[in-house]
């Protein structure tokens, strides 16, 4: 990967994520190698790749869940550390963690997306600010509700809310789409194009760009943990939907079809 | 007499009085560290620092011995306090490289802590039923100096359960969400350690180490029955704990039980009865669909295009 080809097409100011030569070893074993991209201000891009390509290890060694084994990662120009502007960073999961003993309302779990960095306390206004964020996303008449009392879809939806609970500049979103129903799905996508209006910049995992597709710009492709395509999107989607159509493309394979069972899925828009 | 006179003549019994300051403070204190332990499926980490934290008491006494200490348990209550604080952090760090060999991992510091601690004791001069009073708990020998520690531990417990408890539940919650948001979360999971450790400590004189668990979890797991958010479970489970651990103390000063053994068994009882009742608690939700009113996801055959 050369430097030219990570520069972003329109990089109008320093980039929100910049990352050199990263590698990530995890058990023994090198999940990935050698990625340099950066991400402007205002991007939305999507990474691609098959299941075990590496996508979420990525997202995660970006926001330093995961050690770094090489390179660099730098958030709004600071390497990955306290010094990284936390509170400007929202990240979504793939989903819940699972229920323990103990129950913790939407209102909690939202709230707690306010603390970042050394900040250890909440603000004042959490309670407000948390139940401001559900309403965001349709949840505002379940925020008291026990959060493994609701369905994967509204769990999907709170955590939307813990990371927009800090208005951030930088959206973080781990595969939002695998199996959620379309009014979430919608939800996410009415969120991104929310905040890439406001200037935020975005960088979701997909398998697929689906319901996604107008909003990407930019597409990074992951395979066997090195980045092999960092440019335009590739159009997989309408190929993939034809009957007996043939996994190969002009572009890199964005995606190699799962082992499980094949359900066919009509999204629409 | 009557029951109010009782009770009168009770709470004037200085012993009395420093035993139900004791009990209240560890009531208050056990149940909100336990509330994290619970959520971070720990349940069992009590038990475990208990077991490590004889070995302490042994190793106190130990020293006490070879310091011709006037007493050879002077030392014994510091001895736990280092020994439970040591305990917990490897158990932090063996959960922090993974679950995997964590269990046994675990297991060999349980049976090493009791072992470790019966053996010592010998070698101490001392006997098994010295460790007795550790094991069970001895709060009617509760000194002012005891006092002082408890009291003193259990307000830095409470302190930093409640004053830090949203960045203690996110940690404990979802830790990598925590780590993503830059929270010096290593440090939050040793503050959990190290506070639970030293509840550890001052519940030992009150329930024993062998029971000290139980006052942590099972309030936690009274008030998981009834309530609905986080920090509802913490607060009643504080206020069950309080509640059991006053009560318990007071029917010994009548029927001659071991203080320990009543208050759990009292805690359990209530657990029980909380349990039976839980259908009732729960009413039945107003007649509505609890299917969220989604559009469906595929294509039905009726509906499907050709």
């Amino acid at each position: 990967m050369s430097a030219a080809q990570a520069e972003p097409a329109h990089a109008d100011g320093r980039p929100v994520i910049q990352v050199e030569d990263l590698g990530v070893a995890l058990g023994g074993q090198q999940i990935l190698s050698g990625i340099d991209v950066a991400v402007g201000p205002g991007e939305v891009v999507a990474l691609l790749g098959a299941n075990g390509s590496g996508k979420s290890t990525l997202v995660r060694a970006l926001l330093g869940i995961v050690p770094i084994d090489s390179g660099t990662v730098r958030l709004f120009g600071q390497p990955l550390g306290a010094g990284v502007p936390w509170k400007r960073v929202g990240y979504v999961p793939q989903r819940l963690p699972a229920a323990t003993g103990v129950p913790a309302n939407a209102i909690e779990v939202v709230a707690s997306g306010l603390l970042t960095g050394r900040r250890l306390r909440p603000p004042r206004d959490a309670r407000a600010r948390a139940l401001a964020a559900l309403e965001q996303v349709g949840m505002a008449d379940k925020a008291r509700r026990p959060v493994h009392e609701l369905s994967g879809g509204q769990q999907q939806r709170v955590l939307i809310a813990r990371a927009l609970v800090r208005s951030p500049d930088l959206l973080v979103l781990d595969e939002p789409t695998s199996g959620i129903d379309i009014p979430t799905q919608q939800t996410f996508v009415d969120t991104v194009q929310r905040l890439h209006a406001d200037g935020a910049t975005v960088l979701v995992i997909l398998h697929e760009l689906g319901p996604f597709a107008p909003l990407i710009q930019r597409a990074l492709v992951l395979r066997h943990g090195r980045l092999v395509h960092d440019g335009a999107p590739p159009h997989a989607r309408d190929e993939h939907a034809e009957p007996g159509h043939e996994h190969t493309h002009p572009h890199a394979d964005p995606e190699t079809p799962g082992a499980g069972p094949t359900i066919t899925i009509e999204v629409t828009p | 007499m009557t029951w109010l006179d009782q009770i009168i003549t009770m709470l004037e019994w200085p012993l009395m009085q420093r035993a139900l300051l004791a009990a209240l403070l560890v009531g208050a204190a056990a149940p909100v560290v336990g509330t994290f332990l619970v959520q971070r499926r720990l349940a069992l980490m009590g038990d475990g620092i208990g077991h490590v934290a004889l070995t302490g008491v042994a190793l106190g006494w130990l020293v006490g011995n070879w310091a011709n200490l006037a007493q050879d348990d002077t030392l014994a209550v510091p001895g736990a306090v280092v020994a439970a604080v040591v305990g917990s952090v490897v158990i932090e760090l063996v959960r922090e490289r993974g679950r995997t060999s964590g269990d046994l991992a675990l297991a060999i510091m349980f049976y090493g802590g009791i072992a470790g601690g019966v053996l010592l004791i010998k070698v101490a001069g001392g006997t098994n039923a010295n460790l007795m009073a550790y094991l069970f708990g001895s709060i009617s020998t509760v000194s002012g100096g005891d006092l002082w520690w408890t009291a003193g531990l259990a307000l830095i417990v409470l302190a930093a359960g409640v004053g830090l408890r949203t960045a203690l539940f996110s940690v404990s919650y979802d830790e990598e969400f925590a780590r993503g948001s830059g929270l010096p979360v290593r440090f939050l999971n040793m503050l959990i350690a190290t506070v639970a450790a030293l509840t550890v400590t001052i519940a030992m004189r009150v329930v024993g180490l062998l029971l000290v668990s139980a006052l942590m979890i099972v309030p936690v797991a009274i008030a998981q029955v009834f309530a609905r958010s986080f920090g509802r479970t913490m607060a009643l489970a504080s206020t069950i704990g309080v509640a059991v651990s006053v009560v318990g103390l007071s029917v010994t000063y009548w029927q001659d039980y071991p203080p320990g053994a009543t208050i759990v068994v009292l805690a359990i009882a209530v657990y029980a009865v909380a349990a039976t009742l839980r259908p009732l608690v729960h009413r039945p939700a107003r007649h509505e669909d609890p299917h969220p009113e989604v559009q469906d996801d595929v294509v039905l055959a009726s509906t499907a295009r050709d």
